[in-house]
């Protein structure tokens, strides 16, 4: 038994080194900056490293508004054709927000196009007067958004008890779904349910898309809430200030407060110059109050609550998440759920948008339009990264293309190109980003 | 089996007693008739060959699996562990070598999953920030610039401690650390071992995983070998030479080669 006799090889060399000082971690920037200098110096590295937040989909976003402009001959801009881009890019908008909740997961849900669609096309019938089945309006959207929360509920269930792929799980929901319109269309009002008409119910749904604010009341809606989220984001930077805590410098939350406020101020000032042909036309459409009630209901449940970090926590490491006692399958369920509700709201405005639903609505290039729009506005195909704000950015890119295609008559078959290009670009750069910053970090270990 | 594990234990009533702890996987016996110790206030290094069963010892104290026989005294008093949810209500903290952290979020919001503070129905971010830097602060953790830098931007050495820094925050009583310094650089074991350090000198109970030699030797206060199943020997640290532990971790005894365990009765 001699080997046991000899000197076991031992990793000794190790101890010896272990006096060097720890290797300063790169670090994020952004976190560590105290002035409004080293913010801009911190913003400039990130970008370098391509952690660029949203400025790429600003620029693409001028980049667009330029091309069309000049190519238009001065359409494009103007506030009537402005206002249009708004209201179409509604729909990618909360159909992009609806797709986060599964990307941010590290899933996806291809079904809410057509979930969407039928939960709309359910409204609309619901509200078609001499049916049987006459509802008022709240209660037929209501209904509507309850069959796309149950329809994302069934699939989150089957995805997450069975743990089948949600990739091959909302791919036969698409096609349920699509089926289940067809059949929900050829209910009572076969073929196309209209909402045109004088009726309360079905004004009501049309003016989601089509309806404006006073032209007053929009100024001091307006005003309003920029006072009211000015005056939070500055008070609760100043107390996260003055406790020590990381926060921006003042200089740079009244940046923030600004931008908002000429944000807002420009929006209203265009919706509110008159875009009618004849006669007059004009005020906030109703649609922009609706987008902004569902980003900030979102974004509020996504970065202010305990759900909300669950879903990150998920998309980051599942097996962090469930160590720390996260029920991951009532999280991942839920978000499904939330998925298909919002979708169902971004479907109804597109019914609202077209004036009734008819069986040409195509689920397929909706659901495909939410994906990248999503992913353009920054969210992560890979799970853990994503934000409401990326869905209503990348949807205004989406709609800004659409509508500057559509102002050129040019065909829909170069709108797919130049949108599938937007998108392939889009994806790039969050795979390179992200290969970038995971190479890194092995590095840095 | 050895004369040693017949022998007192120095240090009266231990914070956590494993008795005749028996654990098998169908026909492999993974756990057998093991006996072990931890005190408060000391590091105690688990040491053992591939598959002597560390991880399955250390799960089964974590509530991941259930012995088949046996009693696990915590504070002298038996209890069942059937859930990690349990063993972290005693206070017993597991840190894995994967750290289970969240690369996409903070350090505040890892040091909190599951856990987070709320006011008013939303998350309290203020004053979980506030807590989790007084105990990094408390742990002397320097090297993190901000405590809202993403956990994907620290350094391996970083993270293993606030993933250590978690587990004190949640006053757990006992830290189990599995392979602390595996994953490290040359630079950032130093910087592990005296966060073990400081938890003992809080009076934790700390219970290191290691095949490092080297660093069993630098924190250990006692060290447990375990050898296909059984634990074979406990003892202070002091009690130990490299050449021994090394006997012990293969071929489960001494004398078998004319071994020079310095222990005296």
């Amino acid at each position: 038994m001699a080997r046991a006799q000899g000197t076991p090889e031992l990793p000794d060399a190790a101890a010896d080194l272990t006096e060097a000082p720890e290797a300063v971690a790169e670090l994020p920037p952004g976190v560590v900056a105290q002035s409004l200098g080293d913010y801009a110096r911190a913003w400039w590295l990130r970008i370098k490293a391509g952690e660029s937040g949203v400025l790429p989909v600003i620029v693409a976003l001028v980049i667009i508004a330029v091309v069309f402009q000049s190519i238009s001959g001065g359409l494009y801009l103007t506030p009537g054709n402005i206002v249009n881009l708004f209201q179409q890019s509604a729909v990618f908008m909360i159909l992009a927000m609806a797709e986060g909740f599964a990307l941010i997961l590290g899933e996806i849900d291809l079904s809410i196009g057509y979930v969407g669609a039928v939960g709309a096309a359910i409204t609309v019938q619901l509200v078609q007067p001499g049916g049987t089945y006459k509802w008022p309006w709240w209660a037929a959207i209501a209904g509507g958004l309850l069959f796309c929360t149950i329809f994302g509920a069934i699939q989150g269930t089957l995805i997450t008890r069975l743990r089948l792929p949600s990739f091959i799980v909302t791919l036969a929901g698409f096609l349920i779904a699509n089926g289940l319109m067809l059949i929900v269309l050829l209910l009572a009002f076969s073929g196309f349910p209209s909402l045109s008409g004088t009726d309360t119910d079905r004004v009501t749904i049309y003016n989601l898309m089509w309806g404006s604010i006073d032209p007053t009341v929009s100024i001091i809606a307006a005003a309003v809430i920029v006072v009211l989220l000015g005056g939070w984001l500055w008070v609760s930077d100043a107390r996260r200030r003055s406790s020590g805590l990381v926060a921006p410098p003042a200089s740079l939350s009244a940046i923030k407060i600004a931008l908002i406020a000429v944000a807002a101020a420009v929006v209203v000032a265009i919706c509110n110059q008159n875009r009618a042909v004849i006669g007059i036309n004009e005020g906030v459409p109703w649609v922009i109050p609706i987008v902004l009630g569902v980003f900030a209901a979102w974004t509020v449940l996504l970065t202010r609550t305990r759900y909300g970090r669950y879903v990150y926590a998920i998309g980051g490491n599942p097996e962090a998440a469930r160590r720390a006692g996260v029920n991951l399958a009532r999280v991942r369920t839920i978000a499904f759920a939330l998925c298909a509700f919002t979708a169902g709201i971004g479907m109804l405005l597109f019914a609202s948008y077209l004036g009734g639903m008819s069986n040409n609505v195509n689920g397929g290039s909706q659901v495909l339009y939410a994906v990248a729009a999503a992913v353009i506005g920054g969210t992560s195909l890979f799970g853990g990264r994503g934000k409401p704000l990326h869905g209503v950015l990348g949807g205004l890119v989406i709609g800004a293309i659409y509508n500057g295609m559509y102002l050129q008559s040019l065909d829909v078959k170069y709108q797919f190109i130049v949108t599938g290009l937007v998108l392939l670009a889009a994806v790039t750069i969050d795979s390179v980003s992200r290969r970038g910053s995971t190479s890194g970090s092995v590095a840095r270990i | 089996m050895t004369a040693a594990l017949a022998e007192p234990h120095a240090n009266g009533e231990a914070l956590l007693q494993i008795r005749e702890l028996d654990k098998h996987f169908g026909p492999v016996q993974a756990l057998y008739h093991v006996d072990l110790d931890v005190p408060s206030g000391q590091v105690t290094a688990l040491c053992g060959d591939n598959g002597a069963g560390k991880t399955v010892l250390t799960k089964t104290i974590s509530g991941i699996y259930q012995p088949d026989h046996g009693q696990i005294l915590w504070q002298g008093q038996p209890v069942h562990i059937r859930s990690a949810r349990d063993s972290s209500r005693l206070g017993i903290e597991t840190v894995y070598q994967d750290l289970a952290l969240a690369d996409n979020l903070d350090i505040v919001q890892n040091m909190f999953l599951g856990r987070e503070r709320l006011r008013g129905g939303l998350l309290d971010e203020d004053s979980m920030e506030r807590t989790a830097k007084e105990t990094l602060a408390s742990l002397r953790v320097t090297t993190v610039r901000s405590i809202r830098q993403p956990v994907a931007s620290l350094s391996g050495g970083q993270r293993q401690s606030v993933a250590v820094a978690k587990s004190v925050m949640w006053g757990s009583k006992l830290v189990i650390m599995a392979e602390p310094t595996a994953a490290l650089g040359v630079a950032q074991p130093r910087q592990v071992l005296d966060l073990i350090r400081r938890l003992r000198d809080r009076g934790l109970g700390v219970m290191v995983i290691s095949h490092n030699l080297n660093d069993i030797f630098e924190v250990a206060d006692r060290i447990a070998i375990m050898y296909l199943g059984r634990l074979v020997v406990q003892d202070d640290a002091a009690n130990f030479d490299r050449q021994s532990v090394v006997e012990y971790m293969t071929t489960g005894g001494l004398g078998r080669s004319g071994g020079t365990r310095t222990r005296d009765a």
